[in-house]
């Protein structure tokens, strides 16, 4: 199955992205969601702003996967970023790794998180009480 | 020869736009456009120093040769995730 990868402005979907990579042959799901929380480094966050070079991003997520699948035996792979103004609580991200065996899925879904963030050209913007400020790592 | 420069986040705030065309000497290098943009907006070089380049959507060297239409990107430091 080809892998989903979705950047988008709308809502994410978790349940959406759970149903179209699940597939009787896996045993277990992994899903990581990253969440917009209220605080970071001492300061109140009022609200983030992602911005993508979406091009580049969908090739950087597929070139992750791809790396993923040649490590470990992982057919069924979802993720999705979305961009723009998100409130406190939305989910930014979710990823969502369905393998025939657990341990597989949660090194996958662990390495695809941990990788994007570094590589994949997605920027937040924290717009916090006091300023805002392009936030790096 | 003409290539495309785009900008983003702390980039676009500083040159206040998301794209312009650069016409560039033929054969030039990523190195050379990196001179050329710190010549004409000088703020850059704080984040210039910290980004790396990408040409046609793909991580490159500074010592990638440019060709005529290409897209190229300096990419500051990510923050995708959470």
């Amino acid at each position: 199955m080809e892998p989903i990868i979705q950047l988008t402005h709308q809502p994410l979907d978790r349940a959406a992205l759970v149903e179209a990579v699940s597939h009787p042959s896996d045993g277990g799901i992994v899903v990581f969601e990253g969440i917009v929380r209220d605080n970071a480094r001492g300061k109140q966050v009022h609200y983030l702003e992602y911005e993508v070079y979406e091009e580049m991003a969908r090739q950087q997520i597929a070139q992750i996967i791809a790396e993923a699948q040649q490590r470990w035996q992982i057919e069924h792979v979802a993720v999705a970023h979305r961009f723009g103004r998100l409130e406190i609580g939305e989910a930014s991200v979710i990823i969502v790794v369905a393998t025939p065996h657990r341990s597989e899925a949660f090194d996958a879904c662990r390495y695809i998180i941990d990788t994007l963030k570094n590589t994949v050209p997605i920027w937040k913007k924290e717009v916090a009480t006091n300023g805002e400020a392009w936030v790096e790592g | 020869m003409k290539i495309k420069i785009r900008y983003f986040a702390s980039l676009r705030d500083i040159v206040e736009q998301s794209e312009e065309w650069l016409t560039v000497p033929d054969n030039a290098y990523i190195a050379d456009v990196r001179t050329l943009l710190l010549e004409r907006y000088p703020r850059l070089q704080p984040i210039m120093d910290r980004s790396v380049n990408a040409v046609n959507h793909s991580y490159v060297p500074a010592e990638t040769e440019l060709h005529d239409g290409d897209e190229v990107v300096f990419i500051p430091p990510t923050g995708g995730g959470c």
